[in-house]
């Protein structure tokens, strides 16, 4: 398997020691907003890997510690946020969509 | 071979939805994408059980491959039009198998599904009923297939291009990041090997770049035009990717996907391996 998980049948979330897991939820105005494209891009700003947000917003990556950018595009544009992974734990990331 | 033989945008696409010789193919490894909607008219491929042998982890084979054209209702003087979700990965893998089999006209849709879904083009629920056919592979050609002794071979001698994430290149992850990273095999790349990923071929909405961006972006990672060339990632998806930028976009000759890639690469035993991190 190598494509991008439906979002919204993902396991329950384990954290390896090896891991940096950059989670959370894409909202607008207030509300889950399903099926956006949820980019991860490195330090330097390449591509790492790409989801589409689950029914209640959810995206999930399996990152390494540093910085990181998460670009959402969704119908009409897109918006950038910047998000810190940890080594052995989940960091939660709120990605909002303009209205 | 130019541009518009080998891809068609969406534009094109939504004027020959109802062409009695054009077949749609939606090709996912998630099968439940083309149960929530797909493009009218697109047949269904599961590029994990259908385009692959599970147990043996490899193509299926010529009379298989035959088989599957012909309940899916392809005929093999059908224009095949290939799209898909992770930005075409796996419509490209189905591409190359396409053409390993000799079909004639396939194409691409540039940008696949993510494009048609941010222009918010029409998706339906219903599923064609077509008849079947009784199509005929031709012997794969192997000119565009490599395997793993090629690979060790080549080492230092032609354009190994390693498509995955600079991450996974140097070792830091092994496994794409939306994956878990509990993989067996060893982290690293195939020493050699220039680095240049699938992404920089293509734009954020997944059309793909210029065929003038794409000449420059090889050209500057130091992508050498007087040797043949390998192309793997970890499982030959993301490879097939830009086999299809180097052999049909560019029209390059001499170019192999080796879809083993690392997944097999990375578990052999004796093989030299370079880790950067």
């Amino acid at each position: 398997m190598c494509g991008a998980p439906d979002q919204d049948t993902l396991p329950a979330l384990e954290v390896s020691p090896r891991e940096a897991v950059v989670h959370g939820f894409v909202t607008r105005d207030g509300s889950a907003l399903a099926g956006a494209y949820v980019r991860l891009l490195d330090s330097t700003g390449e591509f790492t890997a790409e989801v589409q947000s689950s029914a209640t917003g959810y995206f999930r990556f399996y990152a390494a510690a540093g910085d990181w950018t998460l670009r959402t595009l969704y119908r009409g544009g897109s918006v950038d946020a910047a998000v810190t992974a940890e080594q052995g734990s989940a960091v939660e990331a709120q990605v909002v969509v303009p209205d | 071979m130019s541009r518009a033989d080998v891809l068609v945008d969406a534009d094109w696409a939504e004027a020959h939805l109802d062409d009695p010789g054009v077949v749609f193919v939606e090709v996912d490894e998630d099968v439940s994408a083309y149960d929530g909607g797909h493009i009218k008219n697109a047949v269904r491929l599961d590029w994990t059980t259908e385009l692959q042998q599970p147990a043996a982890r490899d193509l299926i084979d010529r009379d298989d491959f035959s088989a599957l054209m012909s309940r899916k209702g392809i005929g093999n003087d059908d224009t095949v039009v290939l799209y898909g979700g992770n930005n075409n990965w796996f419509a490209a893998y189905a591409y190359w198998q396409f053409k390993l089999y000799g079909h004639d006209e396939v194409k691409l849709l540039d940008g696949g599904r993510k494009k048609w879904e941010l222009d918010g083009r029409e998706l339906v629920k219903d599923v064609p009923e077509r008849p079947t056919t009784s199509y005929v592979a031709s012997d794969p050609d192997l000119s565009i297939r490599a395997f793993r002794d090629e690979v060790v071979a080549s080492i230092g001698s032609k354009n190994l291009v390693d498509v995955r994430s600079p991450d996974e290149f140097s070792g830091k992850i092994k496994a794409p990041a939306h994956l878990p990273q509990e993989q067996s095999q060893r982290a690293g790349h195939v020493p050699t090997a220039i680095n240049i990923p699938w992404s920089k071929a293509a734009a954020d909405d997944g059309t793909f770049r210029s065929d003038d961006e794409l000449s420059k972006l090889y050209g500057e990672q130091g992508f050498d035009d007087s040797r043949p060339t390998i192309a793997y990632c970890r499982i030959g998806e993301r490879s097939s990717h830009t086999w299809f930028v180097l052999h049909e976009l560019l029209g390059k000759t001499d170019v192999k996907n080796y879809d083993g890639s690392w997944a097999e690469y990375g578990s052999l035993v004796g093989v030299p391996v370079q880790k950067d991190v």
